[in-house]
């Protein structure tokens, strides 16, 4: 196994191009040193993109935050700026692991993981979050939903990898929040997650918005059904339970260990429901 | 006679490996290494029942680094009955009998070179249909797991072969006339499934066999004189031949009276003629080591309208894996202990299945029967309106009642227990909206058991006890408590050592919350004997009889002052000038420990059900328990809490899952959901004494009872928190919103 620490992300792209088996990459290790661990077949190179400076910090940019790849959750926590405008984001980021795995684990990673129950992703796809791709060729802009395809599966090519994740700059009044269900309360896995955000005109009434559903489908599902029933409404009772419904009607989640195909589609409808209201009031929506 | 006036026993002073372990010095099974050591691993199986027509490991001995390769061929079944369970459990022979079975075994110079071995070894299985759950199990055209068992106790006689391997019946009276007399009758059907013990600590060892047939192993184990026995049996060898050491543990609870890896590591160290460690993933500790049954219930009870039990029956079924021995019979005698009744009758089914073979799990098989008789004794006493407490009080066992399960009961604290509950500030406090409160009460026999115990006077007044059951709860600092306590000295002068295999007698594993008990009584003893050698040797520096001089206050005084008028003498003086008295000053204990007093509790616990998704939050939970008497009320407490907390586990999301396939789906700490210290509230205690009279101070055992009552009293809770009535474990969210949406409870 060969490691590899290169200082850009050119450097590592064309590592990783030039690598002759499989190639992995380093950012926090949560998942990767785990993996190996439990009995991994050990790839020929790997290439830990920490030492990249481009890839290490979070900046402003036009009014957003752009928030390097090997950026550690922990360090996204403590940002006070990116908290207050993005608190769903920050908040789904921040339920990866432990405390101390949120010292290493990074958003990129759990983005590139493509864990069907990754925390950070229907947040990042509800905040419409632009993941930035470098690459041999041009760097190039995709929406973060469309990093992972399937479970343990990425759009990335051969030399791709994803060197900063985008969070725009949001009109006044808007709101994000992120819940998951989780039969504990700690140290667990999304048997059910969704991340809402929206934006509320001067009355109160929700303009536009972005729902985000995980751990119900092999990838997040982002519905517009189910934003729509969002949208036009002040979040009253019975908008709410018509986008509950649509929620657990755009669910498609599977029998297995975790719970029960019932059981999902029905929390994941709770879940969005309270995810909204949060949203809502985070947005300055009176409930 | 009891003691009752202690200086000593009843404080809390600090653990004495609370330093080692906060420090990390502490030895547990996988820090040992040694010169020249390889490294083992085991190839399991993948399927769930699988006969092994062929093994072949030769292209796994012919990779440099390998340096022994064992299978079923190198285990001769042995002569002794005991041990051909074990033996098979150890190394599948004809057929692999559950997902996890281990099948082959190799030691290499590193793990990445055995890890590329296992590869190599090449098995022919045949899948054959398979069984996983306890009903499925007992249905006539099950798959047998073992051709020619005969169920015994089957009447009239098992004519065809059977997972059902026994069946136990307990009981008195006569249930049909008692049903009778019923004027209300509740009869319901429980299921839980099977969980884990959970402890931190995998099964790890060392094995070092030598060139003579001397073999020393290191291991983590709740017993090393049972690991010296049955490993000596498996690879026959001479126990005295076989030195086991115990490590530190990081948990047991039952799971580590058996051995799984040890008789493994040292076949492979016979042959490979170097140390080999063998330590275990948590993904084989969930697949191979011994989790406990899982079970099917059925419980009928009768009651006047005044609430008193006219009949109790119940009919238990436990699988217990692969090979028979699930303790159905110890929840046929525990469930119905804590009542007094006139007719009751339980039967218990001793099923087998392909899920490795069940090992001790803390009470093994009582919580259980307590789910699911302690949940109809609910629903009676709401039924008639009448406080869960005060129908239990009313039909509470006391001293003299005969037992459900036999024996006629001496002093109980079971009452004290339910007396205690009823004034307590949780009993009287309000719930809100979509809370409940349960309560439940809990037996555990407890053992005493083959016990010895050597206690060395130093030269300098400092004493070493010296005693062979692994610390598991606390026992160290509960021995040099009583040691301290009988020589008057203090509590830092003593230090209790966990002695090997071959420096003390035999002692049995640490189980059945005996070692306070037995332990402590084999040390009491001990440290008397040394007080009469002391009192000797005083008496011959004073010229005066021995029976003319008394202990007193840590020191040798003349027993009156027509005795004569000496000085007392110091434990440090007479010590000091041991050599020239007589010599070395020990006392010893070595017996079968008889007079283990039964311990009752009742856990009262409040929970929170979220109506929307169906998860159960425990806002509150409280224990009362008769310890007997508490030595070290910290590690009482601490026993009565472990409990209740494997209890909540157990209760609302630990199970094992099995696929159709027939392998463990969640062999993992992500998937098998212990709870993590937020999700349990404090749990509060209450030591109620009520003395022992076969303990000099009085103790009972504490460490199992407490496990008893929890699923219970969770359910109990539960049920009322969410207006329908939770029969099958774990409470799981998936499973409680289910009920309670069929109930027309939850929220749509």
């Amino acid at each position: 196994m060969r490691y590899e620490a290169p200082a850009t992300a050119k450097a590592a792209a064309k590592l990783l191009l030039g690598a002759k088996g499989s190639a992995k990459i380093l950012a926090g290790g949560t998942d990767l040193l785990v993996q190996l661990r439990s009995g991994m077949k050990p790839p020929g190179l790997v290439v830990d993109i920490k030492h990249i400076a481009a890839m290490s910090g979070i900046k402003k940019e036009r009014g957003g935050f752009r928030i390097g790849a090997a950026v550690p959750s922990a360090v996204m926590g403590e940002n006070k700026g990116l908290g207050k405008a993005w608190p769903g984001v920050v908040e789904a980021t921040g339920l990866i692991g432990s405390t101390q795995i949120q010292g290493r684990a990074t958003m990129a990673g759990n983005l590139c993981n493509a864990s069907p129950a990754a925390d950070s992703v229907p947040a990042l796809a509800a905040a419409g979050a632009v993941a930035r791709i470098a690459g041999p060729g041009k760097r190039r802009d995709i929406p973060a939903e469309k990093i992972a395809t399937g479970p343990g599966k990425t759009s990335l090519k051969k030399g791709e990898l994803v060197e900063s994740i985008f969070l725009p700059k949001r009109p006044p009044r808007s709101g994000d929040a992120y819940l998951r269900f989780i039969p504990r309360t700690e140290m667990d896995i999304a048997a059910a997650s969704a991340g809402v955000n929206l934006t509320l005109d001067r009355k109160g009434v929700c303009t536009a918005a972005r729902v985000a559903l995980g751990a119900v489908g092999p990838r997040v599902i982002l519905s517009a059904k189910a934003a729509k029933a969002l949208i036009g409404t002040r979040l009253e009772d019975s908008a709410l339970e018509g986008f509950a419904a649509a929620c657990s009607a755009a669910a498609t989640p599977i029998d297995d260990k975790r719970g029960t195909k019932e059981f999902k589609t029905h929390v994941a409808g709770v879940l969005a429901r309270r995810a909204a209201v949060i949203a809502y009031e985070r947005a300055g929506g009176k409930p | 006679m009891i003691k009752t006036k202690f200086k000593l026993v009843g404080t809390r002073p600090l653990r004495p490996d609370g330093v080692d372990k906060v420090t990390g010095r502490a030895r547990f099974g996988a820090d040992i290494s040694a010169p020249g050591m390889l490294h083992a691993l085991i190839l399991r199986s993948p399927h769930a029942h699988a006969r092994i027509k062929s093994i072949d490991t030769s292209r796994a001995e012919k990779l440099p680094g390998v340096k022994a390769v064992v299978t079923r061929d190198d285990f001769k079944l042995p002569e002794r009955e005991d041990l051909v369970d074990i033996c098979r459990n150890v190394m599948a022979r004809e057929k692999a009998l559950y997902d996890g079975h281990a099948v082959a075994a190799v030691a290499a110079v590193s793990k990445t070179v055995a890890r590329e071995a296992l590869k190599r070894i090449q098995v022919e299985y045949q899948v054959l249909p398979h069984v996983t759950d306890v009903d499925a199990a007992m249905k006539p055209r099950a798959p047998i797991l073992h051709k020619g068992m005969r169920t015994i106790g089957a009447e009239p006689a098992a004519k065809k072969d059977s997972n059902v391997a026994q069946i136990h019946t307990f009981g008195h009276g006569d249930v049909v006339k008692g049903f009778a007399k019923a004027d209300i009758i509740i009869e319901r059907s429980f299921k839980t499934e099977a969980t884990h013990q959970g402890y931190i600590e995998p099964h790890a060892c060392l094995a070092t066999y030598g060139a003579d047939d001397r073999a020393d192993l290191w291991c983590c184990t709740q017993g090393h004189y049972m690991v010296r026995n049955a490993c000596a049996g498996l690879l026959g060898m001479e126990v005295s031949h076989l030195r086991v050491t115990a490590s530190e543990i990081g948990g047991g609870f039952g799971g580590k009276t058996t051995v799984f890896i040890e008789p493994v590591a040292l076949a492979l160290s016979r042959k490979a003629g170097k140390p080999v460690k063998l330590v275990m993933s948590r993904d084989e500790v969930f697949r191979a080591s011994g989790p406990t049954s899982s079970s099917s219930t059925d419980v009928k009870i009768g009651i006047t309208k005044k609430g008193k039990i006219t009949a109790a029956q119940a009919i238990l079924r436990y699988q217990g894996g692969a090979f028979p021995g699930s303790p159905v019979q110890f929840g046929a005698m525990t469930g119905f202990a804590p009542y007094d009744l006139e007719n009751v009758h339980t039967v218990g089914y001793d099923v087998v299945a392909n899920r490795p073979k069940q090992a001790a799990y803390r009470a093994p098989g009582a919580p259980l029967a307590a789910f699911a008789i302690e949940s109809v004794i609910d629903e009676l006493a709401h039924k008639i309106g009448m406080d869960p407490l005060e129908f239990r009080l009313k039909n509470a066992a006391r001293e003299g009642t005969k037992s459900s399960y036999g024996p006629t009961f001496g002093p109980i604290g079971l009452e004290a227990t339910l007396k205690e509950s009823k004034k307590h500030p949780h009993h009287l406090a309000p719930l809100g909206p979509n809370q409940g409160r349960g309560v439940a009460c809990g037996f555990w026999f407890n053992f005493g058991g083959q016990t010895s115990v050597s206690l060395n006077i130093g030269e300098d007044g400092t004493v070493s006890v010296v005693e062979g059951n692994p610390d598991i709860g606390g026992s160290r600092a509960s021995m040099c408590l009583m040691a301290a306590e009988e020589l008057g000295v203090p509590y830092e002068k003593v230090r209790t050592v966990i002695a090997d295999t071959a420096s003390l007698g035999y002692n049995e594993v640490t189980d059945g919350s005996r070692v306070t008990f037995a332990v402590g009584m084999a040390t009491i003893k001990a440290a008397r004997q040394a007080i009469a050698i002391m009192c000797e040797r005083a008496a011959k520096i004073w010229d005066i009889p021995a029976e003319a001089v008394v202990w007193e206050d840590g020191c040798a005084k003349p027993a009156g002052s027509n005795a004569g008028n000496f000085k007392p003498m110091t434990l440090a003086e007479i010590a000091g000038s041991a050599g020239s008295t007589g010599g070395p000053i020990s006392g010893h204990s070595e017996a079968t420990a008889d007079g283990a007093g039964v311990s009752f509790a009742t856990h009262m616990v409040d929970v929170e059900v979220d109506p929307d998704t169906g998860k159960v939050t425990v806002l509150r939970y409280t224990v009362f328990q008769d310890a007997g008497k508490a030595i070290h009320p910290a590690y009482v407490e601490g026993q009565f809490q472990g409990g209740a907390a494997q209890g909540v586990g157990w209760a609302i999301n630990e199970e094992y899952i099995y696929g159709e396939d027939g392998r463990l789906q969640n062999p993992g700490f992500l998937d098998y959901r212990i709870p993590v210290a937020s999700d349990l509230p404090m749990i509060d205690t209450v030591i109620l004494e009520i003395p022992n009279p076969g303990h000099p101070y009085g103790v009972r055992g504490v460490g199992e009872t407490s496990i008893v009552p929890p699923l219970a009293a969770i359910a109990n809770a539960v049920s009322e928190a969410a207006g329908v009535r939770l029969t099958h474990l774990p409470m799981s969210p998936p499973r409680v919103l289910k009920a309670m949406m069929e109930n027309g409870k939850g929220a749509a």
